[in-house]
């Protein structure tokens, strides 16, 4: 084999001059069906360590949110300094600045974004900084707005489109930070650089931004090896032991949040290759179980204390400071193995040895075929900390094989094969409205004329003070969705060009196969009130009340409907018709860079901000109250028990919607029944 | 037809595993800590026929395979016994496992031929004893529960799987001699598979607010939970 660091390892195509991670774990990993007896705890070191973080963190509410931020260091791979929590005790190393807790100064996404995220919190961007911003060097938010139509600034103006990443990092991209350790990054830039010689011949656009992104690449490469060095690790090699597996790849993930302020930075399915370490260094006999767990315990706390300097109103719209470190665990392998090891126990176990934590997101994919210890474990750390999620590993294997990893909460690509374009949500409710109104906004008047904004060109709206009819509706609502599709899948074709220009994740890309799978990833926030709206105007009678403009602005409602969330096909068909016109329209559009289109129907908190911006529904639902969490039923319309509900929102098709569907769903302990 | 106060897809209280419970309107009994005063009224709610009933449970068949099935409970079922043996017919045919959740207040008071018809498609009857002694049961229900007990001993005579159920109010229905008498009439029957206590809980009285009647039980706390497991 090509380097003495892989002895132990089965080879195959994953040494054979490939960068192939899932076929060295296939061929080297151990599945592990017994149950969790054999952990250890926590080690004295990772116990003062994590009393540091406790305090830092007390410390940080204390101080209002953040406790350091830089204002004059712009983060790059080799910004800063080594920082340390306590040198001695740490086993992996590495921290976003030069000091745990404080937030990095991060203004490729937009200055301004920047700049106001520090004066919240009571800090002065350094004017020189800022100069050099505005004068010399643009940013993704400057360049959007350059090209940006009026009608893309009136629809994000009216929040049709909302959530857009035009003033912020995208995210969602997952390196395969596992390479860094497999290979060491010397091989690493000897792959980007034959890529790049093999784009050669006529000079066209594309081959041209090919070219330069991938020099940026080997750039970034190089950037990760010179901050390992400042760290004292050489990472240029193949990891020899499972200490430098866990830190080489860990200084992967650490370029990645210093490079980009993403708005979810998830970091992939590490713990069964890790689990490939640990084992050939406990059958070597120079790692124990208690130094094994050591190392997984100060790999997550490094994970845990991960953050990016933000505005407020984004953690409003977050209910929190999430940075969607999503780890991926277990599943089952497409030959039939269990992907679960006895390191899927060890990082689960975290939550245990340091407490329970949102952050990494540990996330296991779930099968029926999993280890039954393995489930039981799982359920028993669920119950004692409530902080795992799962996911349907046999929904999403069939198409992503057994090498995907979760993005932010339930977009799954492939490691290192597949990224998205974050698409953020059109708003369908709204859309609705807009039907009904010819494309005038409900709440939002234009400046000049005082009058309510005509965001879509003019169409034919409603007419008249009639029972609204349902074939007329339903035809002014396709064409409003046929406008809105096509501006929505505009309008991130143009995001996402930009920020390709001014703050393409170099890293993160070096770190994916150059011929990348690219998902086109929209969403749709408000589904089940457009649902419940259109069955009302279907089975109840819906009378229009318009304002002194001609608008209509409320309803009033004779006679019941069939709500969603009671799996009742008469309006649970409608919702399924939703979710296939629209993704339908938006597939008919050209996407950026050959992007596959997906979609999601999933918000978790910003339903809320949705909501407010939403006028008064023909579902009775008040101008302003909430839109249902992703793809949840109304709140309090599903009156038929857990199931029922349920039921309704697995009829939605998830092969329109890849991209993920969620359903926000609480139960009481009690409420599952009693434990005799 | 029969009238139905409503359906719960997830229920897992009323019988074994996972079931489909179908509450109907109607009872005849009032008693004191009744939780669903809103099943009172005889004709109210909405009207089904059994097919549409058995058709909206037998979605959920998938979710039966870890011994679930199906509860009509209601109100008293047994109001509408030709209504329940239908339903149950059909699921019966469906091989879906039925469970009577009654209070038995309808033994005597229906033709032993309509009786019998029922249980042959009941797997499962969920029996409630409000009382064991017959001047407070008056008190607690304003009815005798001589035709009760003479149900539960039918039940055990024909041999069909009975759950007794009793509610523990603190104050009316944990009295250490009653629970004991209880428990020997109990030992009399050959078909018990199994005894819950149900502890009385305060999730009714909104209820009451809402339907405008006063709430007779104002002020009784539900029991501890050590209460309950003593009561065993």
């Amino acid at each position: 084999m090509q380097y003495e660091q892989w002895e132990g390892f089965t080879p195959g195509k994953w040494c054979d001059d490939e960068v192939n991670v899932r076929d060295f774990i296939q061929r080297n990993y151990t599945p592990y069906e017994g149950d969790g007896s054999f952990l250890a705890g926590p080690t004295e070191a990772t116990k003062k360590l994590w009393e540091e973080i406790l305090k830092l963190s007390a410390e940080e509410r204390k101080a209002g949110g953040v406790l350091k931020a830089d204002t004059a260091i712009v983060s790059t791979l080799t910004s800063h300094e080594a920082g340390y929590i306590d040198k001695d005790l740490e086993k992996i190393v590495g921290l976003q600045t030069d000091e745990p807790f404080k937030r990095a100064l991060q203004p490729f996404g937009g200055i301004k974004m920047a700049e106001q995220a520090l004066n919240m919190y009571g800090y002065e961007l350094d004017p020189e900084i800022k100069y050099i911003f505005t004068h010399y060097r643009k940013t993704h938010n400057d360049g959007v707005y350059d090209a940006y139509t009026p009608e893309m600034r009136r629809a994000r103006r009216a929040h049709i489109l909302t959530g857009l990443p035009d003033t912020y990092g995208r995210g969602r991209i997952v390196g395969d930070y596992r390479r860094v350790a497999l290979y060491g990054v010397d091989y690493l830039i000897v792959h980007k650089q034959r890529d790049k010689a093999l784009i050669d011949g006529e000079m066209t656009p594309d081959k041209i931004r090919d070219r330069e992104e991938l020099e940026e690449q080997i750039k970034a490469l190089g950037g990760l090896k010179e901050m390992a060095a400042k760290y004292g690790c050489d990472i240029s090699q193949p990891a020899k032991t499972a200490q430098q597996a866990i830190q080489a790849l860990y200084f992967g993930y650490l370029g990645a949040v210093k490079d980009q302020n993403g708005a979810a930075m998830s970091i992939g399915r590490n713990s069964t290759f890790l689990d490939i370490y640990i084992e050939r260094d406990i059958k070597n006999g120079t790692l124990t179980e208690e130094q094994a767990q050591e190392l997984i315990d100060q790999f997550v706390m490094k994970l845990r204390i991960v953050k990016f300097m933000r505005i407020k109103e984004y953690n409003e719209l977050f209910s929190g400071d999430p940075t969607w470190v999503t780890e991926s665990i277990g599943g089952m392998g497409v030959d039939g193995r269990t992907l679960v090891t006895r390191s899927s126990f060890r990082i689960l176990h975290t939550l245990t040895n340091l407490g329970p934590a949102p952050e990494p997101n540990l996330t296991v994919l779930w099968s029926k075929n999993l280890p039954k210890n393995f489930k039981k474990f799982c359920a028993e750390t669920s119950i004692a900390t409530s902080a795992i999620q799962y996911e349907s590993d046999d929904l999403m294997r069939p198409e992503m094989g057994d090498d995907y990893c979760i993005a932010c909460c339930v977009s799954c690509m492939r490691v290192g094969k597949d990224m998205q374009f974050f698409g953020a949500r059109a708003n369908l409710a709204k859309c609705l409205l807009y039907a009904i109104n010819g494309g005038k906004d409900e709440l939002v008047r234009d400046k000049a004329t005082g009058k309510p904004l005509q965001v879509s060109p003019m169409y034919a709206p409603v007419l008249g003070d009639g029972a609204l009819d349902y074939q007329d509706v339903k035809c002014k609502y396709e064409q409003m969705m046929d406008w809105l599709a096509g501006l929505y899948v505009n309008t991130l074709n143009l995001i996402h060009y930009m920020h390709d220009k001014y703050s393409y994740e170099a890293l993160e890309m070096a770190l994916h196969d150059t011929k990348v799978r690219r998902f086109f990833a929209t969403g749709i926030a408000g589904l089940s009130c457009a649902v419940d709206s259109l069955s009302a105007i279907k089975y109840a009678k819906v009378y229009p009340i318009r304002n002194e403009d001609g608008l209509v602005v409320d309803f009033r409602t004779e006679g019941d409907f069939p709500q969603y969330g009671n799996n009742d096909d008469r309006v649970d068909e409608i919702a399924v018709w939703l979710v296939k016109t629209f993704m339908n329209k938006v597939k008919s559009h050209y996407t950026y860079r050959e992007s596959v289109p997906t979609t999601s129907i999933l918000t978790i908190t910003s339903n809320v901000v949705y909501g407010k911006n939403t006028g008064n529904t023909p579902d009775g639902r008040r101008a302003g109250s909430p839109l249902a969490p992703g793809a949840n039923p109304m709140h309090g319309r599903d009156k038929n028990g857990a199931l029922a509900s349920l039921e309704s929102v697995a009829k939605l098709p998830y092969d329109y919607s890849r991209d993920g569907i969620s359903n926000t769903f609480s139960v009481t302990p009690a409420s599952l029944g009693k434990d005799d | 037809m029969g009238y139905v106060h409503s359906f719960e897809s997830f229920g897992t209280v009323d019988g074994p595993g996972i079931r489909f419970v179908v509450f109907l309107q109607g009872c005849p009994m009032r008693c004191l800590y009744c939780h669903n005063p809103d099943t009172w009224t005889e004709r109210a709610g909405k009207s089904y026929t059994a097919e549409e009933v058995a058709a909206n449970a037998l979605k959920y068949k998938s979710y039966f395979t870890g011994g679930g099935g199906v509860t009509v409970s209601g109100g008293e079922p047994m109001l509408q016994t030709e209504f329940v043996t239908e339903i149950f017919s059909i699921l019966k045919k469906n091989d879906v496992h039925t469970a009577l959740d009654t209070s038995g207040i309808m033994y005597g008071r229906i033709e032993k031929q309509k009786l019998d018809a029922l249980l042959d498609v009941t797997d499962l009857v969920l029996l409630d004893i409000k009382h064991i002694d017959d001047e407070r049961h008056r008190e607690l229900t304003r009815h005798s529960n001589k035709g009760i007990l003479q149900f539960a001993k039918y039940l055990s005579d024909v041999g069909k799987d009975v759950w007794i159920r009793h509610v523990l109010v603190p104050g009316i229905t944990d009295d250490d001699v009653y629970l004991n008498r209880l428990a020997q009439f109990l030992s009399g029957l050959k078909n018990v598979k199994k005894v819950e206590v149900l502890p009385y809980h305060t999730m009714g009285e909104v209820k009451y607010a809402k339907l405008g009647i006063d709430y007779p039980l104002k002020g009784v706390m539900p029991p501890e939970k050590e209460r309950v497991i003593k009561t065993y």
